[in-house]
């Protein structure tokens, strides 16, 4: 059974941080396309479009019949641990500074067998189930689980490695004034984070939930105004160093798009909150999380934006704001870049219409406050790098995926609340 | 095997001579270009030719990029009218000899100089490991980067687990191997090793322990493939070939390796050299793992699948004993010279039965059995090969 982790010591500033070492990151580009499952927690492999057959390791050609036809396709993960063993020698650093490390071979009940990752709690010769995560290196890789949850199991040290726990983590999470934040913040607690730092700009102006948040255990709020480089650069300066888990979540949102509004004003505030307030915080953050990608359990492990869907396609009637929300996407996919080397994962939270004041015109589906927590909180968990919040949020990128050029037009039809 | 009709050719007429083994080392600053050099040149030597007299040229090597047999040639100064690249690691050196033995035979060489060798700079192997395949670079390197350690770590706990091996069975082999290994002046292993020691050893990945592992060294080997008439004429030992095999990616469907390609193809090595196991003098077998020894005593037909373990039980495996095996000491105690281990029990095996082993000589060997295993593209060993061969002994 898996040992509980215990409460990491306080650092002592006289040591060193561990530098990140990662594992190989090289890939054939056909074997990108388990990268770009695992972003999103799917196990898919190739599947033969002309005679069915399943593919691993991934493939150009078919090993059945030689079509070049070889879609992605969910694969049931059901299989067994055949055989196993105990890397306790590696030529790679990052497994060097790691052993023992297990690895198996699964032979999938789909057909092929895989070499993957193995939990500490998979029965040896069991039956296990098979994940698809991203590794430290950003790349997707495979991983067996017993087939039912044990007491602990996400504290596997092997399983912590792919994952963004937030247990003993210490997060901070931007905008106390969103109506997000009391259900962000109660999530964390409740997913054993040890401290919850809330972002509250303009301290002097009162708001509805400060009370609430002051409650929640292990909240501490502290000034940051992520339009003000001054105030961001001065919070780095307090807590940069014990930052885990940055949870970007202000944002501007005002209805319109460009013939409906009379100036730039909003789209300017739009701008400066979701584009250059991720920058801004990025620029101040960012070097110290991606120091701190090895540094112990309570490592930098995860920055998560929250983003509108409508960065994949905009959404006219609120025009202006998905543009914003357009720019801050492609940002962030500069930031995972940038954070990779340190092993600290980016994960982009994609929400349909929230349940607020600001989307309120728009039909149902909305999204809650605490789902788009809860989604945040399992996608860490999980180790996620993509995750789609909502109903709307999932058949937007369905459709996007099927076709952007049909879903543009599609999308100027619509309210926004899903088609 | 199936579908196929015709008889193949035999090999009447053309013969193996000149083995040669450069001493290894653990670590050279040296070339692979270097350590190629060498054993050809002791090869050629030994023969009486000059580099002239190769009209044929083989090579098997993992260090010599950016070039191949190639830039050899150049490198080399040898002007070659037929000319082979084989990257089959484990299994080359008895693709080499058939890939040879047939230019020989039609005419397009006379003297074909086969050679393998490769250098073991201290950060070689990890390089080499990182991008060794396509396959490996995508699905086994970034589980623990463990490379054939954990590869045959995995094989030999499913063996274990399928046949009831224990891990002292797979020692016999190394013991055995050691044993050999301390008359052969040249094993990079040099002490005695008990079974007490064997089993004591640190896990490198379970149930892989110390001396499951060879020891990555440079070094080169390297013989000649010629007309029986010139080599008669030259008045140099030679053995005939009787019959050999290759096979790849065998049982793709098997979910993890139990078999060789040799399974596929044994009855007909067999049949082609008119043999039967009981007439092999010593076996020498691709040993980069004790496991894979013991696959090989099934799938060439000593004993039958699973029973190895009881097989090594019974026989002795030393160059004395009842079952001559791997008797220079193989890659497990002579050491593991890159693409070389491909060729180390095929030359040394021209030594045995030429007389010429000296110091590791079985005596009265006259027919031996040599079998190559090369290349864990992913999961399991690819390439497979095997040859009888004869001489006139002592
Ligand atoms: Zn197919």
């Amino acid at each position: 059974m898996t040992d509980a982790i215990l409460p990491p010591p306080k650092k002592d500033p006289q040591k060193r941080t561990r530098t990140q070492t990662l594992p190989s990151g090289l890939r054939s580009r056909a074997a990108l396309g388990l990268t770009a499952a695992a972003a999103e927690g799917r196990f898919m492999l190739q599947v033969c479009g002309e005679c069915g057959a399943l593919q691993y390791p991934p493939r150009d050609a078919c090993s059945t019949c030689l079509s070049t036809d070889l879609p992605w396709r969910d694969i049931d993960p059901a299989g067994e641990l055949i055989a196993e063993t105990t890397v306790r020698t590696s030529t790679n650093t990052y497994f060097r500074e790691r052993t023992p490390w297990r690895v198996g071979t699964v032979r999938l009940d789909a057909g092929p067998s895989v070499m993957c990752h193995v939990h500490g709690d998979a029965p040896r010769g069991g039956r296990v189930r098979i994940i698809n995560r991203l590794d430290k290196s950003g790349q997707g890789v495979l991983y067996a689980l017993p087939p039912e949850g044990t007491p602990h199991m996400e504290d596997d040290p092997q399983l912590r490695e792919i994952t963004a726990d937030p247990k003993f983590r210490r997060v901070l999470i931007t905008d106390a004034r969103s109506e997000n934040a009391v259900a962000l913040a109660e999530a964390f607690a409740k997913a054993g984070a040890s401290i919850i730092f809330i972002g509250e700009p303009e301290g002097w102006r009162p708001y509805p939930h400060r009370a609430a948040l002051e409650a929640i255990p292990n909240v501490q709020i502290v000034p940051l105004d992520v339009t003000d480089t001054a105030s961001v650069t001065e919070l780095a300066g307090e807590i940069g160093g014990k930052t885990d888990i940055l949870v970007n979540n202000a944002r501007f949102v005002r209805p319109g798009g460009i013939m409906d509004r009379g100036d730039t004003v909003f789209a300017r505030d739009e701008m400066e909150v979701n584009y250059l307030g991720l920058m801004r915080l990025a620029q101040s953050f960012g070097p110290a999380m991606r120091g701190r990608g090895a540094d112990g359990d309570n490592s930098a492990a995860a920055w998560v934006n929250i983003l509108s869907v409508y960065a994949y396609s905009n959404m006219p009637a609120f025009g202006a704001f998905s543009a914003s929300n357009a720019a801050a996407y492609s940002l962030s996919q500069c930031l995972r870049a940038e954070m990779r080397p340190g092993g600290v994962r980016v994960m982009n939270v994609y929400t349909g219409p929230t349940d607020d004041a600001w989307h309120q015109p728009l039909p149902p589906p909305k999204v809650a406050p605490a789902a788009l927590a809860r989604a945040i909180v399992s996608g860490l968990k999980d180790g996620l790098e993509d995750v789609f919040v909502g109903d709307v949020a999932k058949d937007l990128i369905e459709r996007w995926r099927a076709g952007a050029k049909v879903l543009e037009r599609e999308m100027s039809e619509t309210d926004g609340g899903g088609a | 095997m199936a579908g196929r009709t015709s008889k193949r050719m035999g090999y009447e007429g053309v013969v193996l001579a000149a083995p040669a083994t450069t001493p290894y080392q653990r670590f050279s600053k040296e070339t692979a270009h270097w350590w190629i050099a060498r054993a050809l040149r002791q090869s050629l030597q030994s023969a009486g030719l000059s580099p002239r007299d190769v009209d044929g040229f083989s090579v098997s090597s993992f260090t010599l990029f950016p070039d191949t047999a190639v830039g050899l040639t150049q490198h080399l100064g040898l002007t070659p009218r037929w000319l082979d690249h084989i990257p089959m690691g484990g299994a080359s050196g008895v693709v080499a000899l058939r890939r040879a033995a047939r230019a020989v035979q039609a005419g397009d060489a006379d003297i074909v100089a086969c050679v393998a060798g490769d250098t073991n700079h201290v950060d070689s192997f990890r390089r080499m490991l990182s991008s060794f395949s396509r396959f490996a670079q995508d699905a086994s390197y970034p589980y623990g980067a463990g490379g054939p350690n954990a590869c045959f770590a995995l094989l030999t706990d499913h063996y274990m687990s399928a046949y009831g091996a224990t891990r002292e069975d797979f020692g016999r082999i190394c013991v055995a191997q050691r044993d050999n290994a301390l008359k052969n002046p040249h094993a990079v292993m040099k002490k005695p090793l008990t079974m007490d020691q064997y089993l004591s050893a640190r896990m490198i990945s379970d149930p892989i322990a110390l001396f499951d592992c060879v020891m990555p060294v440079s070094g080169a080997e390297a013989f000649l493939v010629m007309r029986e008439e010139d080599a008669r004429a030259a008045g140099l030992p030679h053995a005939h070939i009787r019959g050999s095999i290759e096979r790849h990616n065998a049982f793709p469907e098997d979910p993890i390796q139990m078999r060789g390609g040799w399974a596929m193809d044994i009855d007909e090595l067999y049949a082609m050299a008119d043999a039967r196991p009981d007439d092999m003098d010593l076996l020498q077998t691709y040993d980069d793992y004790p496991v894979i020894s013991m696959m090989q005593f099934e799938d060439l037909g000593f004993c039958g699948k699973g029973d190895g373990p009881a097989f090594v039980r019974e026989r002795d495996l030393t160059i004395a004993g009842d079952f001559p095996h791997n008797t220079s000491g193989g890659q497990l105690s002579a050491g593991q010279a890159g693409a070389a281990g491909g060729f180390i029990g095929l030359v040394e095996a021209i030594r045995q039965i030429t007389g010429t082993a000296g110091p590791t000589q079985v005596e009265g060997a006259t027919t031996a059995m040599v079998s190559g295993f090369g290349m864990i593209n992913y999961d399991r060993g690819v390439c497979s090969s095997a040859a009888i061969i004869s001489g006139a002994g002592t």
